[in-house]
């Protein structure tokens, strides 16, 4: 049983030096054998090993990660959290999430500090302004949370923008959803790494897949660094990788794999309290309780796992960011890196099984994966754990490629994927 | 980023050239004859190699023509550059 966190808890710690910490969660050599293995531990993946444990009740299962937890994508992406989407299907999906979000540090207790600071989406020109709009009337249909602000609006929400008419792309209004915002990126594989391992479930880091064993139509195991580890279920969540796990079981995936940049500046006072996306120049700003600009910019147009990105794409986002945000003109960015993203053709993710009996997929989040770690971790036990999709997952499955039924959010989202 | 040669123009920044992804995806022949399984696998199923793998580049910032690259995609090198219609090489 592990220690509750808590302030008696800090205090008690304080009193030997913080020397005496319980250990949040275990290194354990793998199992021969287990009920089920989820292959890769970042944020999903601890997530949908929590929920198989918590809900399902599927303790004998592990966690397999080639490098350390939480050191992938969720370690990488700008934490922004929204449930705006155009499509029916996707609006379940994203506020399912959304509303884990809202008590899960009560849920884990472990503070993923969660941050409701709203998410403002820009128009720029009249298209913009349409579909914008277009988009919160689907969200209130949909029980979101969603208004339209005009361009004076925008300017008293977040007075640093310039809402000049006279710039290339004018600022013509935005949406506002407020119930959207940031949280804690590596808190939030921690929490579950934690739940998880109270649970049973055993946490194998450092440990790469190196193929699966197949007999027939079925799956039986997988080849790691650390030996051979049979299972009859393997559920892969290894974002950008995901197509090479595909390889190694025989079967193609409708992905391609491409860097995606984020930047952050020297830390300054508190200057912007909500997050800003804009779709048509591309460029995406908030602030880190460090006091950190967190830039988002885009991918690149070819398929690369080099962690990167081209310069040129990172100089257009800032580009946009100098016009929208004048005051930040003598800013210093302090660090860059690049994520790899698996981008499905419609721009939704697949949480599915495949023609291969107890292999499953949770893939395709492309670039805005962090904001549903809990509801996808959540709906991907449930399909595990069933063999069968929960119904806010059913439309997003690998099939969908087949039967033409995509879930074309790729012109709809708020932000370009 | 990184620079290609274009078999036209000569070395250039990769930032002014459009990826084309995949190539030698073939166009199929009777369109009308396909099955939904196999549209899917020509619009849609990508192999996504991290590794030597084969795709379509177009020098869109300049000579605006298609031809094929051989690149590394786990580090962005280059192998080697060849024309529409060209036998790939062997890698």
């Amino acid at each position: 049983m592990k220690n509750k966190y808590s302030i008696f808890s800090l205090i008690k710690n304080a009193f030997s030096d913080h020397e005496n910490w319980q250990q949040a969660w275990g290194d354990p050599e793998p199992k021969k054998e287990y009920d089920a293995v989820i292959v890769g531990g970042g944020g999903h993946g601890l997530a949908t090993a929590y929920y198989l444990a918590k809900k399902h009740n599927l303790t004998n299962i592990a966690v397999v990660e080639k490098g350390w937890i939480g050191g992938g994508n969720t370690g990488r992406n700008t934490t922004i959290i929204r449930s705006n989407y155009l499509w029916d299907a996707s609006a379940g999906l994203y506020d399912h999430a959304l509303k884990i979000w809202e008590n899960l540090s009560q849920e884990l207790n472990y503070n993923v500090m969660f941050s409701q600071r709203g998410v403002m989406n820009l128009a720029h020109n009249l298209q913009d302004v349409r579909d914008l709009k277009r988009r919160t009337h689907a969200n209130r249909l949909n029980g979101i949370d969603a208004i339209w602000l005009e361009t004076d609006e925008v300017k008293k929400f977040c007075p640093i923008i310039n809402t000049s008419q006279d710039i290339r792309y004018p600022v013509l209004g935005g949406t506002l959803q407020r119930r959207a915002g940031t949280a804690r990126h590596d808190a939030v594989a921690w929490g579950y790494a934690r739940g998880a391992n109270e649970m049973g479930v055993d946490i194998i880091q450092n440990c790469e897949v190196k193929g699966i064993k197949r007999n027939g139509d079925k799956v039986e195991g997988l080849e790691t660094t650390k030996g051979f580890i049979k299972t009859k279920k393997i559920g892969v969540v290894a974002a950008g990788h995901s197509s090479v796990i595909a390889n190694m079981a025989g079967i193609k995936l409708p992905l391609e794999s491409k860097p995606l940049q984020a930047l952050v500046s020297e830390p300054v006072k508190p200057i912007i309290d909500t997050v800003v996306m804009s779709n048509a120049v591309h460029a995406y700003v908030s602030q880190s309780d460090k006091g950190e600009l967190v830039i988002g910019a885009g991918t690149d147009s070819y398929v690369s796992y080099t962690q990167r990105g081209s310069h040129n794409i990172v100089e257009d986002t800032l580009k946009a960011i100098l016009e929208l945000y004048p005051i930040f003109s003598r800013m210093k960015m302090l660090r860059q890196w690049g994520g790899i993203v698996d981008i499905c053709p419609d721009a939704s993710p697949i949480i599915s099984k495949t023609n291969i009996k107890g292999l499953y997929f949770n893939c395709g989040w492309g670039t805005g994966g962090f904001k549903a770690t809990p509801g996808s971790g959540d709906l991907f036990a449930h399909t595990i754990a069933n063999d069968e999709p929960h119904k806010l997952n059913a439309a997003f499955n690998l099939n969908r490629f087949v039967s033409g039924d995509l879930v074309d959010e790729h012109g709809a989202a708020a932000v370009a994927h | 980023m990184f620079l290609i040669n274009c078999p036209f123009c000569g070395e250039r920044d990769q930032s002014e050239f459009s990826s084309g992804g995949e190539a030698h995806i073939v166009r199929p022949k009777q369109p009308t004859e396909l099955s939904d399984d196999e549209w899917a696998e020509f619009l849609f199923m990508r192999k996504n190699i991290k590794g030597v793998q084969f795709e379509r580049w177009n020098h869109s910032h300049g000579c605006r023509k298609w031809f094929n690259v051989v690149r590394d995609t786990s580090n962005d090198k280059i192998h080697s550059v060849y024309k529409m219609g060209e036998k790939p090489p062997v890698k």
